[in-house]
């Protein structure tokens, strides 16, 4: 290819992207067609990387007809702390609530997979990073106990940045509260399986997201507890490629399986069948 | 010289007490007798106390509860117990020197202990790791409990610590999984567990053996979601914010006691314990005693239905009496 070629197909390809035919991958780089994407649900084609899903897309990726009977719906933080850095959490509040439509990061309800009534749990990141405060706390919370109460399986299906600082203590004794829940939900019985997501690290993944009777991740996810910019830094040197992915997570022995989206809801349903 | 340790806040405090020191040692050596003078040196250095401690700011209980001279958990260990036989190992890894766990007994009382462990001097801390466990450690100390379980012992979590420790190993060996099995785990534990920050409590790393019936702090001791320089660090997106931020994270004892997190302050003598660790440890203990006394009485069943409620109604939110249930439908799927 002359100058003239490459001028010819730099300018081609600069041409197409404004029209949101192509994006680029988060995780490997590459350039990839949007429409092969969403055909793959929002994989990328070139490195099987899982873009995030919003609740609602969740919801209707995996329930039958993607129909919910969402619980507790309305429950909303107070800022127990009144706090504020930069920004007041009130208005990061406001903006997440605005921004998705939500009242805060997890949904959860009723619904059915393959026909199997189930209470299904989902958390959506675009809500402050999908990060743990007392209402993402007390649904979770409540969901294990409603699974408990109604000898149905819990699906839960995390994303998250960890607890959420702005609450405190309040979302730290969060952790607590929800394993203290699982705890239960696991004595009388029932079936839990917990689906880690792009990315589920910290307060999140040390309490409730951690606690699956079945421990599912989709490719790639980062998983972990400490984020992999502080351990960097605290250690002084590199992390190794692929450190603290699903792939690592599962070579370690630490998770069950690593399950395409487009495999998973055939493969849930197939848990739930050995497991109910 | 020792007085390096000191904190900013205590230098007026660290200077009158070398001049009692100097004017001491002064009316020894020249046999001349200035009793008066160091009497009413003594007057303004209580005084003095007395005005810089009554008002301290967050981030100086944080700095407070870092003292490098604060009594550690080996030395709460040793002022409070008699009996400590330590046991080692989580049978699995290795044995975590970050936490440290046996038998002990206090009054009459026999117990299991579990504490994360520090050391004073440099080559003590890197053998402790800072007091920053691994999964190791968690694991060592859950192992300890169950066995206190088995046994009718009831244990006392003795927490200080910046936070689990985050390092490559730590993620390969499940740091975040093994926390959340402590937590489920101590939920449900057969046997009264007493939890006490004495330093620090630096997040999950501390909450990972902090799940209990009771839970006290010392005075100066602080409890956090987050360390106030990593939270400053991101929410500030600037390290130096870490005053404002421990003011903002409300993670003092007198803070936490107001939030209804935890159920009791331990008084340390003016100045923090560092200024009389035998002090502190007296009113520790019997704050312990009184614990164990009151939770032996109660049954196993209502011990755990307890604990349940106790976390259960921690969080504060806003529910909408209306509509509590409602049906979504979600028609678009993404494929499409």
């Amino acid at each position: 290819m002359g100058w003239d070629g490459l001028k010819k197909f730099v300018f081609h390809r600069r041409k197409e992207m404004p029209d949101g035919l192509w994006m680029k991958c988060d995780s490997c780089g590459n350039l990839v067609h949007k429409k092969v994407v969403e055909e793959k649900l929002r994989a990328c084609p070139e490195c099987n990387f899982h873009f995030s899903l919003t609740s609602s897309e969740r919801i209707a990726l995996l329930l039958d007809e993607g129909n919910l009977e969402e619980y507790w719906g309305d429950l909303e933080s107070i800022d127990p702390l009144k706090f504020s850095d930069r920004i007041s959490y009130k208005k990061k509040t406001a903006d997440a609530q605005e921004k998705t439509g939500l009242k805060d990061a997890f949904v959860v309800g009723k619904g059915r997979l393959g026909g199997i009534e189930v209470i299904f749990g989902v958390m959506d990141s675009r809500f402050i990073m999908a990060s743990m405060g007392s209402v993402v706390g007390e649904k979770v919370t409540r969901a294990a106990e409603k699974a408990a109460e109604l000898k149905i399986p819990l699906i839960i299906v995390s994303a998250s940045g960890g607890a959420r600082m702005q609450e405190g203590c309040f979302s730290l004794m969060q952790m607590a509260k929800t394993s203290a829940a699982m705890a239960r939900l696991h004595e009388s019985g029932g079936l839990y399986i917990s689906i880690l997501t792009n990315p589920t690290t910290a307060g999140v993944m040390a309490s409730f997201a951690a606690l699956g009777d079945i421990m599912i991740a989709e490719p790639k996810a980062l998983i972990g507890f400490t984020g992999p910019r502080v351990i960097a830094q605290t250690i002084g040197q590199e992390l190794p490629p692929g450190f603290q992915t699903s792939e690592f997570l599962l070579e370690r022995g630490m998770i069950d399986r690593i399950i395409d989206r487009q495999h998973l809801k055939e493969e849930l349903i197939k848990i739930l069948e050995y497991c109910t | 010289m020792a007085q390096n340790d000191g904190l900013d806040f205590e230098a007026p405090i660290v200077e009158l007490e070398r001049k009692i020191t100097e004017l001491e040692n002064f009316s020894n050596i020249a046999e001349v007798d200035l009793s008066e003078e160091i009497k009413k040196l003594h007057a303004r250095a209580n005084k003095l106390k007395g005005e810089i401690y009554k008002n301290l700011s967050p981030w100086q209980r944080v700095q407070l509860a870092r003292h490098p001279k604060r009594p550690l958990t080996t030395d709460f260990i040793n002022l409070m117990f008699t009996d400590f036989y330590e046991l080692h190992g989580d049978r699995t890894f290795r044995d975590d020197k970050a936490i440290v766990s046996g038998f002990a007994k206090i009054d009459n009382h026999k117990v299991m202990i579990v504490g994360t462990r520090r050391g004073k001097t440099t080559r003590e801390r890197i053998y402790c790791n800072f007091g920053s466990p691994h999964p190791e450690g968690y694991r060592k100390a859950m192992l300890k409990m169950k066995l206190a379980e088995k046994f009718h012992l009831p244990i006392i979590a003795l927490i200080n610590t910046p936070g689990a420790y985050p390092g490559i190993g730590a993620e390969e060996r499940g740091q975040a999984l093994v926390i959340a099995r402590n937590l489920f785990e101590m939920s449900r534990l057969r046997t009264p567990i007493i939890c006490v920050v004495i330093g620090e409590g630096g997040s999950g790393g501390a909450l990972a053996i902090g799940i209990g019936d009771k839970f006290a702090m010392l005075e100066n001791a602080y409890f956090s979601v987050i360390s106030p320089e990593g939270c400053s660090a991101i929410l500030w997106r600037d390290g130096s914010k870490a005053p404002d931020a421990a003011k903002a994270l409300k993670l003092t004892a007198q803070d936490l006691i107001k939030l209804g997190i935890i159920d009791e302050i331990i008084p340390e003598p003016l100045g923090g314990a560092h200024r009389d660790s035998k002090k502190t440890a007296d009113s520790f203990k019997k704050v312990l005693v009184r614990y164990l006394t009151e939770l032996k009485g109660i049954p196993l069943d209502t011990l755990l239905e307890n604990r349940y409620a106790k976390y259960r109604q921690m969080g504060q939110f806003l529910e909408q009496p209306a509509e509590a249930v409602k049906s979504l439908k979600h028609k678009q799927p993404i494929n499409k």
